[in-house]
């Protein structure tokens, strides 16, 4: 029925029998899309991008790569010296990990910005909480991979956080480690884990989005499209949008990847691991330094390691925390004001999630953390009682055609 | 339509025992559920440490060699283990502390069998990094004990915890005199 779309008539013979090509092109000619999206919403796309390139340079790397503590550290090496292009493949996984949390991490404040959190997008927010999460168990098993000081000694530490849970704590570790202190068989099982994973975050990004078409992209003014007036068609509006926003972010990737190379990385992880010497002062990888500061702010090790959990476990009940009607920051004086507060605090945070844990920075790391909670626990749920908001527009189209036609 | 029929059959003709259906789909269910757990268990258990891994647990140190005042570090488990040789001032100290200062309280004498020989875990109990103080001129923290740089963890002239995030004193592994100088650790 569909079939006669396509000229092409090998397309045609396939669709008719495996009607894909029918559902891409629903996807990208029949799926509304609000007109009035912003830039921000190119970071959806470029996270995607990001995870292919990821598991692509993955798993070419992984066909030179190690799993054993005496060979891993020099697999990473001769990738590095000696494999064709070895350098490039493995700067780019790494930089681009970085970048693939930049860019989640605008994606997540674009999405507390415009509340796109509402509903009735509460799922798709969760799943992308779900993603946030398995992404940081697989940037933090890669990072483990190339068995340098910090791999050794992130990995050290960040397993040894389960041991705070009580009575089954130790037994939790033993069984992660596969021994008893982070050895070879902890190496071997975080390989596979990091090889599986991406594939598990592909899986979920499927139903992100399955989720996302269910009611269509949120816009900035946040309020729904109320007719065909309000949308374009994704394909080629969107496609072109996105392009310009790739180019961009392909650029500055290989800035990176050719010029700057270690500018995100730790020098000591250049040091072969060594398990009778901690390094000095060790930090994570850049994109989890927010959290590590709350953890290293509370005195106690099972109060500070629930903490940390539960500065992510509130992004999955924020539906929930913040009940006001309106969505769109554009329309909540106050929220606007908080949202940004908000925004310079996890900055903060990760400022001082790698500075040293003493003095001054405690303190500071205790308001900051303090801060953080207060947001989500106690001003969101106000705020959605107390707040006066600013009047909606009738639709996306008014405030544009309303205000000066040729300005559209 | 099967389905709706049985139902009616067990709700009007057996009014005695409406529960009777219910049970037997709860019970196929829980041994469903108890298989799936038995199958699951294998795949989990297996991260645990392997019988090669666990035979590799225990070593000999000759302790005699180390001069007083001094520290050697063993690897046991894939550990650090500190040895150290305590001088006199140190068990002094150690164990004229009052067990009402400490966090984890725990006398010297219970920690060190030979009160010249302390021998530790060197792995610091609040997330596993290794404390400095083994090397001369390493800070040793406010206890002159040992120091957990990653954190700020101080720990006394005994390994226990007095200051800083760690929960409990660096722990003493099992160890046994199987002379006047040599120990086996595991
Ligand atoms: C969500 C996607 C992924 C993320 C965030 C991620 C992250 C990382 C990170 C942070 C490293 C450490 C880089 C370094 O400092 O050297 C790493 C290493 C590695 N990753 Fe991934 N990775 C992803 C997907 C994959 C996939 C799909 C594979 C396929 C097998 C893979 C294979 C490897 C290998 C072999 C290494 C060790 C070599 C090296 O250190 O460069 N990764 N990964
Ligand atoms: S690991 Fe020693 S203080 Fe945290």
């Amino acid at each position: 029925m569909s079939a006669e779309k396509f000229q092409n008539p090998v397309v045609r013979w396939i669709d008719h029998r495996l009607p894909v090509f029918s559902m891409l092109d629903h996807e990208k000619y029949d799926y509304p899309v609000p007109k009035n999206l912003n830039y921000m919403w190119n970071f959806g796309v470029l996270a995607g991008l990001s995870l292919a390139i990821m598991i692509i340079t993955g798993i070419v790397l992984a066909m030179s790569y190690t799993a054993h503590v005496d060979y891993a550290f020099d697999a990473v090496e001769r990738i590095m010296r000696d494999v064709n292009h070895g350098w490039m493949i493995r700067y780019i996984h790494m930089n681009a990990a970085s970048f693939f949390f930049v860019v989640v991490y605008i994606h997540i404040f674009r999405g507390l910005y415009y509340g796109s959190y509402k509903a009735p997008r509460e799922l798709l927010w969760i799943l992308g909480v779900v993603i946030f999460l398995l992404m940081m168990a697989t940037a933090f098993m890669g990072y483990v991979l190339p068995w340098g000081q910090m791999s050794f000694w992130g990995a050290t530490v960040i397993t040894n956080l389960f041991s705070a849970i009580p009575v089954v704590g130790d037994s939790i570790v033993t069984l992660l480690w596969g021994g008893f202190s982070v050895d070879n068989p902890t190496l071997n099982r975080f390989f596979s884990l990091h090889y599986l994973m991406p594939f598990v975050i592909a899986g979920v990004v499927v139903l992100h989005i399955i989720a996302l078409h269910r009611f269509g992209s949120n816009n900035p003014i946040g309020i729904d499209a109320s007719g065909p007036q309000d949308t374009i068609s994704f394909h080629p509006y969107y496609t072109m949008k996105d392009m310009v926003g790739i180019a961009v972010f392909l650029l500055l990737l290989a800035m990176a990847v050719f010029f700057f190379p270690n500018a995100m990385g730790h020098p000591d992880n250049y040091i072969p691991a060594n398990p009778l010497q901690t390094p000095a002062h060790i930090v994570p990888e850049w994109y989890f330094l927010p959290f590590y500061a709350i953890l290293r702010a509370v005195p106690d090790k099972l109060g500070g390691v629930l903490l940390m959990f539960g500065a992510i476990a509130v992004l999955f009940v924020l539906p929930w925390l913040d009940r006001s009607p309106v969505r769109s920051a554009r329309f909540r004086p106050l929220f606007r004001i908080f949202f940004w507060l908000l925004l310079i605090d996890a900055v903060v945070l990760g400022y001082l999630g790698g500075k040293p844990a003493d003095g001054i920075y405690v303190v500071l790391s205790r308001i900051a953390t303090a801060w953080y909670f207060l947001h989500f626990l106690v001003i969101l749920p106000l705020l959605s009682v107390f707040e006066t908001t600013k009047p909606l527009p009738k639709s996306i189209s008014e405030p544009v055609l309303g205000a000066s036609k040729g300005a559209a | 339509m099967a389905k709706s029929d049985t139902k009616k059959m067990t709700a009007s003709k057996r009014p005695e025992d409406p529960g009777r259906r219910d049970f037997i789909v709860i019970a196929t269910n829980a041994m469903a559920g108890l298989g799936a757990v038995a199958v699951a268990w294998p795949l989990i258990d297996q991260m645990n440490p392997a019988a090669d891994t666990l035979a590799l647990a225990n070593i000999e140190v000759d302790v005699s060699k180390i001069a007083e005042g001094q520290s050697i570090t063993v690897k046991w488990r894939g550990k650090p283990v500190f040895i150290r040789h305590r001088t006199e001032d140190e068990i002094a100290r150690a164990s004229a502390t009052d067990m009402s200062d400490l966090r984890d309280p725990e006398s010297d004498q219970a920690r060190a069998e030979k009160p010249d020989y302390l021998v530790l875990v060197g792995v610091c109990t609040h997330l596993g990094c290794v404390p400095l103080g083994q090397k001369t001129g390493e800070v040793r923290g406010d206890y002159d004990g040992w120091f957990c740089p990653c954190h700020g963890s101080h720990y006394d002239t005994s390994g226990r915890i007095r200051k800083g995030p760690a929960p409990t004193n660096l722990e003493v592994p099992p160890y046994t005199f199987l002379s006047d100088s040599v120990i086996r650790i595991g």
